[in-house]
């Protein structure tokens, strides 16, 4: 009796050693995560004074349209989407139906059906809710920068893909705060080519998309792009932008895989 | 610190429908596999969306009427490409980028 209780308590040398290489395995991949999640947060930093500027300026615009702080930060927390924002404080200062400026607003964001389907399978691995919190936070920037690193075969996990994100996330509610409680004491955020950023992030995030891109060939790309680039503009003459953007998307990747498949 | 019924549902609605698009594919794709078609088309996905984010923000809107072009962001697109071909960083090009829009409208807009 005494004897199997002994054994039982008695850890064998074998089974030791096992526990300290978990252990240490434990340790290890929590310094991963630490070490991507801080990853993330860096290679967002680029992108950073592009959020900060619209952010600022939706806030301010927000608190011209008579929206309180609290709308505008209700706003900023829930929608999190710049160009929608501007329309919804534009359509809500007109007083439109609330089914007319949802509606608007689905078709404008459906490009984020887009986004999230080409990053999804990245994270298939990781927990359901990693998925869910990675997904809710997905914007044009965090999607690009994300999609750079994976053409360039750059490990990156869930923590990095969060730390990117949440950074993006809390600098951008942080902006239209402070442009909504401070807009008439701010300078201009236009001034000092702060709303140029922005443009100058999908300059940078098209060019590196480009150079890093080894399954399409450059003349390939370079042709699509023109095609989309003369369908924005022809669409933009009879709907708004963001729609163009998505119809103009789809027929390029469309005339993509045709020419695939001609091939 | 007041919010009216109206703006809360605006603002709830906008959220969901904003939210959904961005979650469902992450459920999707851990339930079925992707056809090779569809992965295709998703490959094309990156260089069209930001080929088309960048025309969209080089053209200025006009409800009915053809988008005209921003010069002034035009303009300080050529030294920003330059940027990201010498340096590709994502940094210097943003730097070099609102640099240049800055010293635009100094030298372009103020003699006017």
């Amino acid at each position: 009796m005494q004897g199997t209780i002994n054994s039982s308590l008695i850890i064998s040398p074998k089974r030791q050693l096992f526990s300290i290489i978990k252990k240490r395995r434990k340790l290890q991949i929590r310094s991963i995560m630490n070490h991507s999640f801080k990853e993330g947060v860096t290679d967002c930093i680029p992108t950073l004074l592009g959020y900060i500027g619209i952010g600022i300026a939706a806030g301010i615009i927000g608190k011209a349209s008579n929206l309180s702080i609290l709308e505008v930060t209700l706003l900023a927390i829930m929608v999190y989407a710049g160009a929608a924002q501007f329309i919804i404080t534009g359509l809500i200062a007109m007083s439109a139906p609330i089914t007319a400026i949802i509606f608007t607003v689905f078709l404008v964001n459906l490009r984020h059906l887009l986004m999230s389907m080409t990053v999804a399978p990245y994270f298939k691995r990781f927990s359901l809710l990693n998925n869910i919190a990675i997904g809710s936070l997905l914007t044009d920037e965090t999607f690009a920068v994300a999609v750079n690193a994976i053409t360039k075969k750059k490990s990156i996990n869930a923590h990095w893909m969060q730390g990117l994100n949440l950074t993006a996330y809390v600098a951008w509610i942080l902006s239209c705060i402070v442009g909504a409680v401070l807009g008439n004491w701010l300078p201009d955020p236009y001034q000092f080519g702060f709303d140029y950023s922005l443009i100058a992030m999908f300059v940078g995030l098209l060019y590196l998309q480009l150079i890093s891109d080894k399954t399409h060939s450059i003349r390939r790309n370079f042709s699509i792009m023109l095609i989309v680039t003369i369908l924005v503009i022809f669409f933009m003459r009879y709907m708004v932008p963001e729609l163009a953007l998505l119809l103009a998307t789809i027929i390029g990747c469309l005339t993509g895989v045709i020419i695939q498949k001609c091939k | 610190m007041q919010i009216s019924i109206y703006s809360l549902l605006v603002i709830l609605g906008c959220g969901l429908v904003t939210w959904l698009p961005r979650i469902i594919p992450f459920l999707m794709v851990r339930k079925m596999r992707i056809p090779q078609i569809i992965l295709d088309f998703l490959s094309y996905v990156p260089l069209c969306i930001l080929t088309a984010l960048l025309v969209q923000s080089l053209m200025i809107y006009q409800p009915d009427r053809w988008p005209t072009l921003h010069y002034q962001y035009a303009l300080a697109t050529i030294p920003t490409v330059i940027s990201a071909i010498i340096t590709k960083n994502l940094m210097w090009i943003v730097i070099v980028g609102m640099v240049a829009m800055a010293l635009i409208r100094l030298f372009l807009i103020y003699p006017e």
